[in-house]
């Protein structure tokens, strides 16, 4: 299938393919069954720079399109999607900035990601999931400072990422409208780590509490202005979440070549599996899906730079590409039979990183409301 | 000060098949890749730079026009210039040729830091045009190095592979180092670089170019000649005894008499 990217765009999906071939996929196993954080594979694709391809090229990046970040997103994720969430999670946390961010804290935290280091985004509370607009964490105004306490739950890239985008209530009284973004540095005084999760899948990526204990911050960290916090959390969703859609395309993908690269192998009753139609009929079915859930994020990403209103057509890849990488890799292990249920193969990994697209930046449920909403809204 | 970097552009070996008949390689069909043990030479030099903070990588190749794709491949990795000595006039180099037209072009660049090869190239696997540039120029050289401890503008302190495990060699600079896979994890292609190796023509230099004497390039100034290539044929596999001591010596005693040793 030809997506006819520009050069640049061909260029980051060789380099992505290779890092995943080459650096990814020989370690997947031990990450996983490990859960460490991959420092060495971070430096590869930082001195690859794939961390440039979504920083503005004013700030040390190369101002690449939100399809290219994808593509990038994508072929890590072929290879794995846990160790790829440490630059997916790093784009979903330094956008509020490119997208918000004055001048002066562009220049101060853009280049350092361009340069590989980490970001990560803080919204999630404990009562606070789907129903994001019930968070507690507080940031009470003291003179020029903001003096910030609560606690941020299931934060990917936390601990390993040196900026933090977070949303905390600096007026409770007005509700969302009282939330605001603080950009948070990696070792200040009062910010510190919680535990780290045990996870069913994406175990070679990190997810940690954020603690914050009379964090004491500046003004001119507010990222945009006061109260606009949740807009802004919003608006950046709905761009963000197609990195979900693309790393549940690699998953899938990987999963589908596994699963035929297999069938072709395995023999029974004295032919390769590959050649029942039972079986070929469930293949052609998992690259009808594959194949749309990847048109349909790219076209999303090309709408997401044309400046287009994108809430429900990104909500929509992300729920539909999501959905079909639960459904693709659990197929895949079913191809594998009692093998794929086996950790000695790689598709049981890939069913279990799996089900983390559908749940989160927004579970599929939210995803469908959106949709709706818009659905309800725009016809008559 | 300049790093400089031989490469050469291979068949991919994986991929090669033999014509028996005539004993050649089949090479129709095959993807050219730059010889692996010359991506270890390449990191090593881009190394050297940032451990020194200053220098130039450039790449160096002999080659017909072509072989600007391997320069290209190493452009995408970072190396900062690339040098394709290229005319008819250099066709059928042997080792002693080839190691002589790249010392010409070395020395018309001039600035010499150190000059670094990946110990053999996969398809001839000679292992000699790397100490061959080093003769020509009179710099001392170290095969096999698998570390550089230590390195400035004067001199280099590396680890030489043995075959028992490694010297501790010092060498005054300017010299030649041919390098084996221990020595690091060349790292892959940057998007910047892919960039810069898109638009990339490397400087060519002929052999006038490079004031080299005929007598001493291509065909004729090869001494060696390639008569015939084979496989060689395979080696059986030895007798295996197993005993105790006395009864093994007398095997060995019978053998060994039988084979007219004693």
């Amino acid at each position: 299938m030809n997506y006819f990217l520009s050069e640049e765009e061909q260029m980051v999906k060789e380099i992505a393919r290779k890092i995943a071939e080459e650096k990814i996929i020989p370690v997947r196993q031990k990450y996983d069954e490990e859960g460490t954080f991959p420092h060495d594979i971070v430096e590869v694709m930082a001195q690859s720079d794939l961390f440039r391809v979504f920083i503005p090229e004013e700030y040390d990046g190369m101002g690449l399109s939100t399809l290219a970040m994808l593509i990038a997103v994508e072929e890590l994720s072929y290879g794995c999607a846990g160790i790829a969430l440490a630059y997916a999670g790093t784009a979903l946390g330094i956008t509020p900035i490119i997208l918000y961010g004055n001048e002066e804290q562009k220049k101060k935290y853009l280049p350092k990601v361009a340069n590989g280091a980490l970001a990560a985004f803080g919204l999630t509370e404990s009562e606070a999931g789907s129903d994001a607009g019930n968070i507690k964490t507080r940031a009470e105004k003291d003179g020029d400072y903001y003096i910030i306490n609560g606690t941020k739950q299931f934060i990917t890239n936390g601990g390993e990422a040196e900026i933090y985008v977070i949303i905390a209530l600096t007026d409770p009284s007005r509700g969302t409208r009282g939330a605001t973004a603080f950009i948070l540095e990696k070792g200040m005084e009062g910010f510190e780590f919680g535990k780290k999760e045990d996870k069913m899948g994406i175990r070679a990526s990190v997810t940690r509490e954020l603690i914050f204990r009379d964090l004491k911050v500046h003004k001119s960290q507010i990222l945009g202005r006061e109260g606009g916090g949740f807009l802004m959390t919003m608006k950046t969703f709905d761009r963000t979440r197609l990195g979900v859609a693309a790393q549940a395309v690699g998953l899938a993908q990987a999963a589908l070549d596994a699963a035929v690269s297999y069938a072709k192998k395995r023999h029974q009753f004295g032919k390769p599996i590959a050649s029942f139609e039972g079986l070929q009929y469930m293949m052609a079915d998992m690259a009808i899906k594959v194949e749309s859930a990847r048109a349909l994020t790219y076209i999303a990403a090309r709408n997401v730079d044309a400046g287009e209103k994108v809430a429900d057509i990104t909500a929509m890849a992300k729920a539909y590409a999501s959905d079909v990488a639960m459904q693709v890799t659990t197929d895949a292990v079913q191809i594998f039979g009692g093998y794929g249920y086996m950790k000695e193969y790689p598709v049981e990994k890939m069913m279990r990183d799996a089900k983390i697209t559908q749940i989160y930046e927004g579970t599929n449920q939210i995803m469908r409301n959106i949709i709706a909403s818009q659905l309800i809204k725009r016809i008559k | 000060m300049n790093i400089f970097v031989c490469i050469k552009q291979v068949p991919n070996t994986t991929e090669v098949k033999w014509d028996l008949e005539k004993g050649t390689l089949i090479r129709e069909g095959v993807e050219s890749i730059v010889n692996p043990f010359d991506l270890y030479a390449v990191e090593e030099g881009l190394r050297i730079k940032e451990r020194l903070g200053e220098g130039k990588v450039i790449a160096i190749t002999m080659g017909p026009p072509q072989a600007k794709e391997a320069l290209r491949e190493v452009v995408a990795m970072g190396v900062d210039e690339g040098i394709l000595v290229s005319d008819r006039a250099f066709a059928g180099a042997d080792t002693l040729a080839t190691s002589y037209s790249l010392y010409k072009a070395i020395e018309k660049i001039g600035d010499i830091g150190i000059i670094i090869a990946g110990k053999q190239a996969i398809d001839g696997d000679t292992g000699q045009v790397g100490p061959g540039i080093a003769s020509w120029f009179n710099f001392p050289q170290v095969t096999y190095v698998r570390k550089i401890v230590e390195i400035n503008k004067e001199k280099a302190v590396v680890e030489r592979l043995t075959d028992y495990g490694y010297d501790v060699v010092e060498i005054g600079l300017p010299a030649v180092i041919t390098v084996v896979k221990e020595i690091n994890e060349p790292r892959l292609p940057s998007l910047r670089g892919k960039m810069k190796a898109k638009k990339f023509e490397p400087t060519v230099f002929t052999s006038k170019d490079i004031e080299a004497e005929e007598t001493k390039i291509g065909l004729q100034g090869s001494p060696t000649q390639v008569k015939k290539v084979f496989s060689p044929p395979k080696r059986s596999g030895g007798e295996k005894f197993e005993g105790e001591a006395e009864e093994l010596a007398e095997i060995l005693f019978n053998k060994l008499k039988e084979l007219k040793v004693i």
